[in-house]
């Protein structure tokens, strides 16, 4: 691959990290919404049919929060609250007409992906913890009926808040083209570099992102 | 199935577009009446059910109350409970002895929970059995019932409950332990025959100075297809802690009844959203016009 004239943005660890969990995470929404919506109870053929489905699920369900923990580690610090995420906010209209925003001057992340971010990792601490008090038949007969019940709620919840927030993620990437490319290559272009992360474009490149005085 | 009831009026996870087979739906109602104060105790019934329904629970240990087995499982699906309760108004000591077991509910939370198409039926006849074949062994009827009812089987990882013997009732015969009954503590009939009978046998102990006697077919799961008559019926609790007012868990209403078409709604809204989006916006991408530099190519 060439590289030349490209930004490295994202890690192999943590592309990698991203990838397997997707699969994982795939299969366990399968077999999840095979189960609160009845319609779509063929999905856990995908697991294997029903009863094995209900077997794997939660083992799989605790990989993909390994996955997610490692690239917690890794990325919770481009992910953390500032000043500029206000303005992000408040512009969160323009930027999904697609209208470009100069002053907003976005980092590696943007506010929208920071919610993205603590959204992900909120909602799997909340789904491992009421999965495990529902999983049977290891830990649920350690927990009181009540407790379950409320487990299984919350279990429901989180998991249907969790695929809408994907359901975003994905077809963000794909509206933004040239997104994926940082989660398949590592790299990505400087001309996309420069219109949605300048900052992060001026950290990397100790470039300007004004033309009139590149020029 | 190999044997077709054809009258199956709930199917758990199945919408009413495409209901079970139930063109055999005119039987009437049965109800098993247990009637605790004639019940000696002598846990007939607790055998009958496992020597006609084939199970071996494991021998246990006395652990110094008459319960035995302590508690109900998946081979054990009738259990007679035992309370000694101190009447402070009579200042006498009152042993009561409760059958305990599946209440076959009208509006039974195991069904309402269980996420597997076809794994609870409810009959025609008001009786509720677990399909076992269909079973995922997910434990949500656990979590659906509010009488503690059915249990995990460790060896097949499916979930047991008496079945009101449904197996005897299809063919005309009562259940097992009705049959075993040597004190006729326990009856079967007709729902409205039962009631009529436990009306009569409330009204004597009312008679005799159990002023709080009566049945309990709670309206809170729409009645029950197993009666009780009691002569603290104005403190269920007292009989092994029977809910003085049993209803599906409003956590459980929540997630099937609230939550199911919120997200189905919620779902339906964001994918669309995403179409009008891509297809109103077009898709971001980056100039063809600039270079690499940043410069726009004259």
């Amino acid at each position: 691959m060439n590289k030349h004239n490209k930004l490295a943005r994202t890690p192999y660890a943590v592309r990698m990290s991203h990838w397997l969990m997707v699969i994982c995470f795939f299969l366990v929404a399968a077999s999840g919404l095979s189960w609160f919506f009845p319609s779509l109870n063929w999905l856990n053929n995908l697991l294997g049919g029903p009863q094995l489905a209900r077997i794997l699920h939660p083992f799989l369900g605790v990989a993909i929060f390994v996955f997610l923990l490692y690239m917690f580690f890794r990325l919770v610090g481009y992910n953390l609250p500032e000043k500029g995420d206000g303005r992000w906010f408040s512009n969160a209209g323009k930027v999904m007409k697609g209208e470009h925003v100069e002053e907003l001057d976005t980092g590696k992340y943007n506010a929208g992906q920071k919610v993205l971010f603590w959204g992900i990792m909120g909602l799997i601490t909340l789904l491992l913890i009421s999965g495990v008090m529902i999983w049977r038949p290891w830990f649920a007969p350690l927990f009181s009926i009540p407790l379950i019940r409320i487990g299984l709620l919350v279990h429901a919840l989180a998991g249907v808040l969790l695929m809408l927030l994907i359901i975003g993620h994905i077809y963000l990437a794909f509206w933004v083209k040239g997104s994926v490319d940082s989660m398949s290559s590592d790299y990505v272009s400087r001309k996309w570099a420069r219109k949605h992360h300048p900052r992060w474009y001026r950290d990397v490149t100790g470039e300007t992102t004004t033309r009139k005085e590149h020029s | 199935m190999s044997m077709q009831s054809q009258d199956i009026i709930r199917r758990s996870a199945t919408n009413g577009l495409t209901p079970a087979a139930q063109v055999r739906d005119k039987k009437m109602e049965v109800a098993k009446l247990i009637d605790v104060t004639t019940c000696i105790g002598c846990k007939a019934c607790q055998v009958a059910c496992g020597e006609w329904n084939d199970l071996r629970d494991e021998v246990g240990e006395n652990v110094g109350v008459y319960d035995n087995p302590r508690d109900l499982s998946a081979d054990t699906w009738t259990l007679m409970r035992f309370d000694e309760y101190e009447n402070e108004e009579s200042g006498k000591l009152e042993w009561l002895i409760r059958k305990d077991g599946c209440m076959h509910c009208a509006e039974p939370g195991c069904l309402t929970a269980c996420p597997q198409p076809g794994a609870i039926v409810q009959h025609a006849n008001g009786i509720v059995d677990f399909v076992s074949e269909l079973c995922i062994g997910c434990g949500y009827c656990i979590a659906g019932c509010p009488f503690d009812v059915p249990r995990i089987n460790k060896k097949d990882n499916k979930a047991y409950k008496c079945t009101l013997c449904s197996d005897r009732v299809a063919v005309g015969q009562e259940p097992a332990c009705v049959k075993t009954c040597p004190t006729g503590a326990i009856r079967f009939g007709s729902k409205e025959d039962m009631l009529h009978y436990g009306a009569e046998r409330v009204e004597e102990l009312q008679g005799r100075g159990f002023a709080g006697a009566g049945i309990y077919d709670p309206a809170g799961v729409g009645g029950t297809h197993v009666v009780y008559v009691l002569q603290h019926a104005d403190k269920p609790e007292l009989y092994h802690k029977l809910p003085t007012d049993p209803r599906i868990s409003s956590a459980i209403y929540g997630w099937k009844e609230w939550l199911k078409p919120v997200a189905a709604v919620a779902f339906l809204a964001t994918l669309g959203g995403t179409l009008f989006h891509y297809i109103g916006v077009g898709a971001q991408t980056v100039d063809d016009d600039e270079t690499d530099d940043g410069e726009t190519k004259a």
